[in-house]
């Protein structure tokens, strides 16, 4: 076994290596001085430049403010109807409709982006014809979107986070007296508290990158960020998108740290209060 | 067990997220097909009603096939779903063939060591795809990165074209797939029991004995996650090719795209989605099987 692992120890250095020189180079020159971005200008870098054009741009400016803003909404619905779809999955037991569901909720995963895009246009465009709402397209049309596409992410996380713990505690609970609503509040939701956490992020994520679906559904004057980072990237590169990606892998990468330190210390802090516990009760 | 809720509260917690789920995932594909069979038409919205009143409590029912029968004439059509299946397929061996070793390596770390490569895994993830495909462009072009740096050294005299070509569009996917091969691949192996393989070894297996006839076949489960994950919407993928792959060759996410935005030809688009659709339902059912069976097995 140890003589085999020089191999898949060389395969894992080398893909990693894969993964971030990219991201490394889009970092270096994004402090390059040239508007040629592949050519370095040793005599002005590294520099700023990018950085203070990136914040006087209007355009990128307001894309990322409505970005954020769907995005936030987008997360919020999302956990909410992910949360009540995995909790639905994992604890209610055979109802009818169930493969459905979990059919429905699963699905957009892999769906390709560009046919749940070009669906939800559609639908939209039948349901303005018919009955007035949503009545045009822009920010309101992108979150109802967003949030179709990012709960499967929350069902399947909260479904697998339920599923982990048997229903014991609930039962108790319930035996003991306690109504429905406080079992799901007082215990239920305490467990799944990291799911929704990571699900929320998650959500946040996806529909802070999502191209293709916010295009379709966007209406004129409603441009997300992607929207804007894709109509410049298409003319060719352009220095101040690689400022952009720089505050974005930053901003990721240090909340990835913390939410990974913090994860830590709470799961240290479980084990001690296990032990303390256990050594009590003996 | 039924331990939430009330009736009337657990009906409310199923028919929420169901009742989003059918009126914005189920009905539009309803729509969609429905659109496939109408005809195309100047006006907003531009495509024919499939049911007209045509007076005198008359209606006429129009279905028209014939979006579906340019699709199978004309060989743009054609040659793009073709295309996009080999690349989606190509792209999924090469990401399982770089993401398994990857996985193997994590799963069979220390533990502290362990934790931190799977986050430097996931990290690409949760930065922007968008930007991730855009930076290859600066390492693929004729004075990108890569080619500077072979020039200097002296390996060639003049660039290789790496842009718009098929050797680009594979990059971009396998890069931009590569952590949806890996993390189920390493949800699996990690569960793997090492007694298993010290038990070979102790009967006298080779590592590679051991390897092929007890952790592959152990893993076939993660790869067919891993492979369906990455097939899948590799098959519909639009952002990579248009950003990094030629005009010469499309693929049909992009063929899509252009028929809505560029022809406004909504009744093709659609048509276009349907048979995509129709072309990705076993994976799509084997992957929701894969799924439950996943869950299943954890309860």
């Amino acid at each position: 076994m140890k003589r085999s692992g020089w191999f898949s120890r060389t395969a894992l250095i080398l893909g990693l290596g894969f993964l971030y020189v990219p991201i490394m180079s889009m970092i270096v020159y994004s402090f390059n001085n040239s508007r040629l971005v592949t050519v370095w200008d040793s005599a002005n870098s590294p520099t700023l430049r990018w950085y203070f054009e990136l914040f006087r741009n209007e355009q990128i400016l307001s894309a990322a403010w409505l970005s954020i803003k769907v995005a936030a909404l987008a997360a919020t619905g999302a956990v909410v109807l992910g949360t009540l779809a995995g909790v639905a999955l994992a604890r209610f037991g055979p109802f009818r409709g169930r493969t459905l569901l979990s059919g429905l909720a699963t699905a957009p995963l892999v769906m390709p982006e560009v046919i749940t895009g070009l669906s939800l246009l559609l639908l939209f465009v039948a349901l303005e014809q018919a009955i007035g709402w949503p009545q045009g397209r822009g920010m309101l049309t992108i979150t109802l979107a967003h949030i179709t596409f990012t709960m499967a992410y929350v069902t399947v996380v909260v479904q697998s986070r339920l599923t982990g713990f048997d229903d014991s505690l609930e039962e108790a609970a319930m035996d003991l007296g306690a109504r429905p609503a406080t079992v799901f509040f007082r215990i239920t939701l305490p467990l799944i508290a990291p799911a929704i956490i990571s699900g929320w992020l998650l959500a946040f994520t996806l529909s802070w990158d999502d191209l293709v679906i916010a295009q379709f559904v966007a209406g004129p004057g409603s441009s997300t960020l992607p929207m804007v980072i894709f109509s410049k990237v298409r003319l060719g590169v352009s220095p101040d998108v690689n400022a952009l990606a720089t505050i974005m892998v930053l901003i990721v990468a240090i909340g990835v740290v913390v939410a990974a330190l913090l994860m830590r210390r709470r799961e240290r802090r479980r084990e001690r209060e296990v032990q303390a516990a256990t050594a009590a009760n003996l | 067990m039924s331990v939430q809720g009330g009736r009337v509260g657990r009906r409310l917690v199923v028919a929420v997220p169901y009742l989003w789920l059918l009126l914005f995932f189920l009905v539009p594909f309803v729509i969609v097909l429905k659109i496939s069979f109408s005809e195309v038409r100047l006006a907003m919205p531009p495509y024919a009603p499939l049911l007209e009143w045509t007076g005198d409590r008359l209606a006429a029912i129009r279905i028209n096939f014939e979006n579906y029968s340019y699709l199978f004439t004309d060989p743009l059509y054609v040659s793009a779903y073709l295309y996009s299946l080999k690349v989606a397929a190509v792209s999924t061996v090469l990401c399982l063939l770089i993401g398994y070793p990857m996985a193997y390596a994590i799963a069979r770390a220390p533990g502290t060591w362990r934790s931190v490569l799977l986050m430097l895994v996931i990290l690409p993830f949760w930065t922007s795809f968008l930007l991730r495909v855009y930076a290859w462009i600066g390492l693929l072009r004729n004075n990108g990165l890569i080619n500077n740096a072979l020039m200097a050294l002296g390996i060639i005299d003049e660039p290789i074209t790496m842009m718009q070509t098929d050797f680009a569009v594979y990059v971009g996917i396998v890069y931009a797939y590569l952590p949806f091969m890996i993390l189920p691949l390493y949800a699996n192996l990690e569960k793997h029991d090492p007694m298993l393989l010290e038990a070979a070894a102790d009967l006298g297996a080779r590592p590679i004995t051991a390897f092929l006839r007890i952790t592959l076949p152990l893993s076939v489960p993660g790869i067919v996650a891993g492979s369906l994950l990455v097939f899948i919407p590799a098959v519909g993928e639009f952002v990579i090719p248009s950003l990094l792959g030629g005009a010469d060759q499309l693929m049909i996410g992009r063929v899509l795209w252009d028929e809505f935005f560029s022809n406004r030809d909504w009744p093709v688009a659609s048509a276009v989605a349907i048979v995509m659709l129709l072309l990705l339902v076993v994976p799509i059912m084997l992957f929701q099987r894969f799924e439950r069976r996943e869950l299943e097995e954890r309860a």
